[in-house]
């Protein structure tokens, strides 16, 4: 019976997400199901699948072929055990993807094309034999083995691989700028300080596939001529960090990384740098400046890194997408690659989709789908049945892109028409409970606090747009705020060094491009249409509607419901505090907001 | 008690941990942020004579050393509880209740944003994004993350990990 099973493997995702639902617990109560009964079952842990909203994840591969099983608690994982592995047969109120079956969840897939994240969720990201069994490694190898420099160069050129970081620039050209100076040593950056507030593409790349990141940087290096490279990642991602440099350990033992690298004459070593929490360290001469061990400031450039980077020597620096999506360029062929997407914007795309989203995850599609797409079919809409407002592409250096834009295509050009950027791929989707003004003022509020002071419009610019957007979510906007808020995000935009500066307004200008109304509803009206700024609104409670549950009054902090069981209740507004947590309590939608 | 830190360490104590961390580091060149982080893993926080002393150590001004510590929001200037809870207050936290859910910790703990319990147990940290942002509304306690919360399931989290711990 045993050797029947030894095929049998369950594979646990493990990153982040999966943690903060319980993973690890899960893990743990498989390894207690399994432990001595003898069912020669393989325990495994893989990085991010994608499907967040389903966590925890388990992967159940037999014979029969693969199950997915989604929310899974340590009670469904005695049921999965004794049904499924000792039984034979699937849980299907667990299931949420299986061979030969078809699906709700299915359509998360359908349009999902997989490159950079061709191994997350599959592979172990700790094992480096699971990802030279998925191939990992072949292209560093070719690169070696079959081609130049200049021919790295070339079909990563002929490819269309753009930045991913945000700003989209040709990922070769930059390398061609750096491998062309004379000085020497040059340097690799890595830029894993993935500071956008909503987003967490990078953090999944490492957590699942940690390797991917690192031989596409090898095999840069060796394009440019490097023979040092830095990760600078988020110390807010600990498990990055951790399977990073473990994976940095194996690839040396293995002679992936190291001196005269595969037998070549090429050697080249890579240092991972933990960020200390700044956004600014996003901008290129700010990173360098904290990797120097200084105050994360930008500078002008030019002179631009490829000249004069760390320690003043020419340096390359991409972000973790850029390198993933390296080796499968080199495996594959830049026409493989170029064959997704669009004329300009060429490849894949990683985003992650989040807020008010019916299916909130890491996805992967080709560039150029429309963005109606990856929000009604791939995330299922928005939760709980109600209505999309907006969505928040690139953070806080981003704009919202409103209902009448949402069939775009995800390309660079279409998504900066819109005064929104692709960014680094953050999506937080906004339903019409969300208030345009509240999310400017957050954005702005971050950036602000994020500003590093170096520019004067940047540092007391942000602040007295803030000000403005303060007193307008508090009820005391004035006549001309909305005007004074354009004219003070444009002069922001025109006078900032660097690109935390130049985009810091477009939140702001982009929701009032947007929701003009909104903005004025608050000024003129004192209203919040979208019921969120405390200062605006009133929490009262339907009495056709309640029921008398007591609920509501239950989790009220501060007393503030009263009513008899099974009788309408009510609300002091003096002693209210407008927390929501009544709301979010009724079953019944009897609480309203004013 | 003043020459001690929330770790117990007596100020010798601090200025051997930091002559210890900084005797690993080979390459002077750029320790200085790995150096605070190390110092500040140990003993908590940084204190104006551990920073002074690191200064000595890395070879650069105290000024220096200061500035570079005020300018990232990862170090901490003041004593720590014995546990962070970090709230996260990225976008997608925000847009699912994250105010709702610092409101209801600050309260449950007794504390303002940034504040530490009087019993020295909890220190409560706003957070940029801590990037479980499908899990949303977040919080972190220590290196323990919960997701999908409510006010209300918060303020349990946070009273139920102090009974735990004792």
């Amino acid at each position: 019976m045993a050797e029947q099973n030894t095929s049998n493997r369950v594979t646990v995702g493990l990153s982040s997400c999966g943690i903060a639902a319980g993973a690890a617990h899960v893990y743990d109560a498989f390894e207690k199901e399994f432990e001595g009964k003898g069912l020669g079952v393989l325990l495994k842990h893989t990085g991010c699948i994608g499907m967040c909203y389903r966590e925890p994840l388990v992967d159940v591969d037999t014979s029969e072929g693969r199950v997915t099983y989604g929310g899974v608690t340590p009670d469904g994982v005695a049921r999965i055990v004794e049904e499924h592995i000792v039984g034979g047969k699937p849980v299907e109120d667990l299931m949420v993807r299986a061979d030969g079956h078809e699906l709700p969840d299915d359509s998360y897939y359908a349009q999902q094309v997989r490159l950079v994240l061709r191994n997350a969720g599959i592979i172990d990201p700790e094992s480096i034999d699971d990802y030279v069994a998925a191939g990992g490694y072949e292209a560093l190898k070719k690169a070696l083995d079959t081609m130049t420099p200049e021919g790295v160069i070339e079909e990563v050129k002929a490819s269309g691989l753009r930045g991913r970081g945000g700003a989209g620039f040709p990922a070769a050209v930059k390398w061609e700028l750096c491998a062309k100076q004379e000085a020497t040593p040059k340097y690799m950056i890595v830029n894993a300080d993935e500071g956008d507030p909503g987003a967490f593409m990078d953090r999944s790349i490492l957590e699942g596939d940690p390797h991917s990141v690192l031989e596409g940087l090898t095999i840069a290096a060796y394009a440019i001529g490097a023979s040092e490279g830095y990760v600078y990642a988020r110390a807010e991602y600990p498990l990055a960090v951790k399977r990073l440099k473990m994976a940095i350990a194996d690839s040396l033992e293995r002679g992936f990384l190291g001196e005269n690298i595969l037998g070549s004459d090429f050697s080249f070593t890579i240092k991972v740098k933990e960020g200390a929490g700044a956004f600014v360290c996003g901008e290129e001469t700010a990173l360098i400046a904290s990797i120097e061990g200084q105050r994360g400031m930008p500078r002008i450039r030019p002179p631009f890194p490829a000249a004069e980077g760390l320690w003043g020597k020419p340096t390359n620096n991409n972000n973790v997408e850029t390198y993933a999506n390296v080796p499968w360029i080199i495996a594959n062929g830049a026409d493989a690659y170029a064959s997704y997407g669009t004329e300009t914007s060429k490849g894949t795309k990683v985003f992650a989709l989040a807020g008010k989203i019916a299916r909130g995850g890491l996805v992967e599609v080709p560039m150029g789908i429309p963005l109606k797409d990856i929000i009604f079919e791939i995330g299922g809409g928005i939760q709980d049945g109600r209505e999309f407002k907006a969505v928040q592409l690139g953070g806080p250096s981003g704009g919202c892109v409103p209902m009448e834009h949402v069939d775009i295509n995800m390309d660079y050009e279409s998504v900066t028409k819109t005064g929104a950027i692709m960014g680094s791929g953050g999506m937080v989707v906004m339903d019409d409970r969300t208030c345009m003004v509240d999310i400017a003022r957050f954005f702005l509020q971050f950036t602000q606090d994020e500003s590093c002071g170096k520019c004067t419009f940047c540092r007391v610019g942000t602040k007295r747009m803030l000000e403005i957007l303060d007193r307008i979510a508090g009820g005391e906007g004035r006549e001309g705020d909305i005007e004074r808020l354009e004219e003070l995000g444009k002069s922001i935009v025109s006078s900032s060094l660097c690109g935390l500066g130049q985009s810091a307004p477009n939140p702001v200008l982009t929701t009032i491009k947007y929701f003009r109304h909104e903005y004025e509803a608050h000024v003129n009206e004192k209203r919040c249409p979208a019921g969120a700024c405390k200062a605006l609104i009133t929490y009262e409670i339907d009495p056709e509607k309640c029921v008398g549950c007591t609920l509501c009054a239950k989790v009220c902090p501060v007393g503030a419901v009263s009513g008899e069981r099974k009788e309408p209740h009510a609300i002091d507004t003096e002693l209210c505090t407008k927390c929501d947590a009544c709301r979010n309590a009724c079953k019944f939608e009897a609480v309203v907001v004013k | 008690m003043a020459n001690t830190v929330e770790s117990g360490a007596t100020m010798p104590e601090q200025m051997s941990v930091v002559d210890d961390i900084a005797a690993e580091f080979t390459d002077k060149r750029g320790m200085l942020i790995p150096l605070l982080q190390r110092v500040q893993s140990e003993l908590g926080y940084l204190s104006p004579e551990t920073m002074e002393r690191i200064a000595l150590r890395a070879g650069v001004s105290p000024a220096r050393v200061f500035g570079v510590a005020s300018f990232y929001s990862q170090f901490r200037l003041k004593p720590v509880g014995k546990h962070i809870v970090r709230v996260c207050m990225g976008t997608a936290c925000h847009v699912q209740g994250a105010g709702g859910i610092k409101d209801a910790i600050c309260d449950e703990l007794g504390v303002e944003e940034g504040g530490t319990t009087e019993d020295g147990e909890f220190t409560v940290e706003p957070v940029a994004c801590l990037g479980c942002c499908s899990l949303a509304p977040v919080i972190m306690i220590d290196e323990d993350a919960f997701g999908r919360l409510t006010p209300d399931e918060a303020r349990k989290v946070v009273r139920n990990y102090g009974v735990e711990e004792n």
